[in-house]
Order: structure tokens, then C-alpha cells, then sequence
């Protein structure tokens, strides 16, 4: 009975997190005018700096990759700058809310928009790089665009929860992040390599690295929820 | 008849930094007391207050608030307790009433209470639509406040809690405190504005060197 009242506590709270970042969202537009169009942009910087088909169209699926990871970051430190800006975050935490339930409530927020993201820069990707996809590719790409953006969901709540409170958060953040993002990195843009056929690379090699990606996102769900409460409490 | 006592604390010392910032602190306070803490900058107010919600390790001396010993459990009053500090708690870019939603939310409250604690604090109305950035500094405050009613706080800690109103903000807040009281709540709030918040308070108390004397 204590159990099932924790369990939709927990559900409760997160639901309202969600709920609440992407109200905040929808309202100041941050993702759709200023994170989208830079990600657009480092993906036109490429096609203008690399300036060769073949070469576009074996790297796309790094670029995409890239450029999610780089917009990571500026989604992240506006999430927690809206939640420390009047100390509501501590406002959270004095009020003894269940914070990994707030940590899993940020950290779906973030995956939807990552994913609204990575489909917009997928678009671009076709659009500028001219690249092609088969049915079984679409798949292996949605699969792997769910997995990986749940991943570095987890992972940027946690870190963007670890940096909140400090000086230098803006700089400290992609510092921190960025070694421990590597793997989602190669394994993501391996697996947007064999959805798309890049470098002669076949469909079934890409789901070995949509393993890692969803090990990932395991242990930083896990890690994360455990993690995130104990770091905002210090 | 007996007096319920929502806080009592016996000799009590909190290391903050290296430093006792409260050195062997001994005070109680009473259900639906207004109680002021004076003091100099520095001498510990802050801390107390932060220790009253649990937020700071006790390392010495015995702290009950509400029934629960801090020194056990700091986590379990927390959820009882409603602090207040110089920032509102409040997020920004959501309206006053979204604001209140999301603390009914967290905390499971109605709708109805809401409505109440928005009522209660003269938030209703146009007012309730008008998001939070776009509000007066005496609006805020008075939102924020009504955040604490929502989440159903028995013990509000305010520190500093005139500080930034004008005087028609510092008026609302001293009825909206007064308010609170007569709804059961209790309230500990440290000011040093001595004159305004000793016609407020019920009873003060002073806090010298991480000490506390009654005045």
C-alpha cells in the first residue's frame, strides 16, 4: 500500500517536471528559434566547409550527431538557468520533493525535445546532403534516434543538475559532458551510418550499436535517478 | 491546558564552513506564535532558519521541529516546512496560477486549494492569468506565499521577508502573515526592520554570536 502511494508520488511529481518544462518551452520558444536554427547552421557550415557529395554523405550521420550534442548543451543550461534563476530548484529540494522523480520528469522533457531536434536535422541532413534511406534503414534510424536521445537525456539532466549551482557552469558543462557523451557519439553515428548505407556499412551492423546505446540510457536512467538528488542536496 | 510545541531546540551547535555558525542555540516556539528573530548581519539567523527546514546537519544539542528529530531525520520535515529566503521560488516564464498548479501538483493538493491560496493572498482573477517575470515585487512575494498554503506548510521560516516590497507590499505581507497564523500556521521570519516586524511579531527573540536570547 506504502508502495503503490510512493510510486504515484513519484509519478505525480515527474508528470508535473514534465509538464512544466515543456510549458516553459512552449512559451519562450528557446528550442524552435534559437537551438534549431543553430544546429541548422553548424549543418550548413559543414556542406559548405567539406563542399563534396561523397564525402557529405559518408559523414552525415557523425554531423547529425554533432549537432545534437552541441544543442545538448544549450537546451540543458537553459533548463536548469529557468529552474535556479528565482532558486525554485531549491525551492524543490527544501520542500522535500522526491528529486529523482524531477530528475526523470527534466530528463523525458529533454529526450522529446531532443527528438524533435534530431528529426528536423535528419530532414536537413537529406535535404543538404542528399542522402537516401531504406525502409529497413528508417527503422534502424528511428530505433537508434529514441535510443540515443533518451541516453543523453539522462546524462545531460544529471550533469546540468551537477553544474547548476556552479561558477563557470556555461563552460564547465560541454567540459564535463562531452568525454562522457562519446560513446553515444560513435555509437549513434555508427548506427545512422548503417540506417543510411554510408561507407557500404549494412543495416544489421547498426543494431549492435543501438545495444550500447540503450545500455547507455540504462545506466544513466539508473545512475541518474539515484545520483541526481544527493547532487542538488550538496 | 497545554501549549503545542512546533519547535524546540536545547543547546543546539551547526558547523557551517568550518565555523559554528549557531554555538549551543536553546528556544521554542509555540503553535501559532508570529516569532522575530533579531540580529546583526552574521550572527546566525540565516542558519537557523536553514536548520529549522532541515537543510543543515545539527552537530550537537537536541532539535525537534513538528515531532521530528533533526538530528535523525532531516528529510521528514522537510515536507512540513515552507522556507522563504531572499528568492521567491517561483518559475518565471509560467503564469501565477500554472506556478500553483504545478506545487498542487507535486504535492497532490486540489484544485480547490489552490483557488483558496489564491484567494487567501488576493491573487485571483486578472492577476492569476499574468505571469510571474510581469508582477510587482510585493506580487511575487505574496505568490510565493501562497506556494507555502498549497503545499500545506505547518512551519513557515521567512528570512528577510520585507526586504524589496514598497510599503503597500510590506502591508499585504504583514496581513498575509497575520492571516496565516489565524489559519493554524506558525511563522518564524527574521527582519531588520525591528519596528515594523515587532508590531508584527508575537514575540522575538535575539540572535547574538549563534546564540539566542529572548528580547
Amino acid at each position: 500500500m506504502k508502495k503503490t502511494a510512493i510510486k504515484t508520488a513519484k509519478r505525480r511529481v515527474a508528470s508535473a517536471v514534465f509538464i512544466k518544462d515543456l510549458r516553459i518551452e512552449a512559451r519562450s520558444r528557446v528550442v524552435t528559434n534559437q537551438v534549431l536554427p543553430f544546429a541548422g547552421l553548424i549543418m550548413v557550415m559543414f556542406a559548405f566547409a567539406l563542399d563534396n557529395d561523397d564525402v557529405l554523405q559518408r559523414v552525415a550521420g557523425g554531423l547529425i550527431w554533432l549537432a545534437t550534442i552541441f544543442s545538448l548543451f544549450i537546451i540543458v543550461q537553459r533548463s536548469f538557468a529557468i529552474d535556479t534563476s528565482d532558486s525554485a530548484l531549491d525551492s524543490l529540494r527544501v520542500a522535500g520533493i522526491d528529486l529523482s522523480a524531477v530528475f526523470f520528469g527534466k530528463a523525458v522533457a529533454l529526450t522529446l525535445q531532443l527528438i524533435a531536434l534530431d528529426v528536423v536535422l535528419i530532414g536537413a541532413a537529406f535535404l543538404l546532403y542528399q542522402i537516401q534511406v531504406s525502409a529497413l534503414g528508417v527503422v534502424l534510424l528511428v530505433t537508434c534516434v529514441v535510443c540515443a536521445t533518451t541516453g543523453l537525456g539522462f546524462v545531460g539532466t544529471l550533469y546540468g543538475g551537477l553544474t547548476a549551482g556552479t561558477n563557470g557552469r556555461e563552460t564547465l558543462l560541454p567540459l564535463l559532458l562531452l568525454p562522457v557523451v562519446a560513446p553515444v557519439l560513435i555509437a549513434a553515428t555508427r548506427a545512422t551510418e548503417a540506417a543510411l548505407g554510408s561507407s557500404g556499412a549494412e543495416i544489421s551492423e547498426g543494431w549492435a550499436w543501438v545495444g550500447l546505446l540503450t545500455i547507455f540510457a540504462a545506466v544513466f536512467g539508473v545512475g541518474g535517478s539515484l545520483a541526481f538528488g544527493p547532487l542538488i542536496d550538496e | 491546558m497545554t501549549v503545542e510545541k512546533v519547535l524546540e531546540f536545547s543547546d543546539v551547535v551547526i558547523v557551517y564552513d568550518n565555523f559554528p555558525a549557531v554555538a549551543g542555540a536553546t528556544f521554542s516556539v509555540n503553535a501559532g506564535e508570529i516569532v522575530l528573530l533579531q540580529g546583526a548581519n552574521g550572527a546566525g539567523k540565516t542558519t537557523l532558519l536553514r536548520a529549522c527546514a532541515g537543510l543543515l546537519p545539527i552537530a550537537r544539542g537536541s532539535a525537534n521541529v513538528l515531532g521530528c528529530d533533526l538530528r535523525l531525520d532531516r528529510l521528514a520535515v522537510r515536507s512540513r516546512v515552507g522556507l522563504l529566503g531572499h528568492a521567491n521560488g517561483l518559475f518565471q516564464d509560467l503564469t501565477v496560477l500554472e506556478n500553483m498548479l504545478f506545487w498542487s501538483r507535486l504535492v497532490g493538493a486540489t484544485r480547490n486549494d489552490v483557488d483558496q491560496a489564491m484567494d487567501a493572498m488576493g491573487l485571483s482573477g486578472r492577476l492569476s492569468e499574468t505571469q510571474v517575470a510581469k508582477l510587482s515585487a510585493g506580487q511575487r512575494r505574496r505568490c510565493a506565499l501562497a506556494s507555502l498554503i498549497v503545499r500545506r506548510a505547518q512551519l513557515w521560516l521567512l528570512d528577510e521577508p520585507h526586504a524589496g516590497l514598497d510599503a503597500q507590499g510590506r502591508d499585504e505581507l504583514d496581513r498575509t502573515l497575520r492571516a496565516a497564523r489565524d489559519a493554524g500556521a506558525t511563522v518564524i521570519f527574521a527582519s531588520h526592520e525591528i519596528e515594523r516586524a515587532s508590531a508584527l511579531a508575537t514575540r522575538s527573540l535575539i540572535v547574538t554570536s549563534g546564540t539566542v536570547k529572548q528580547a
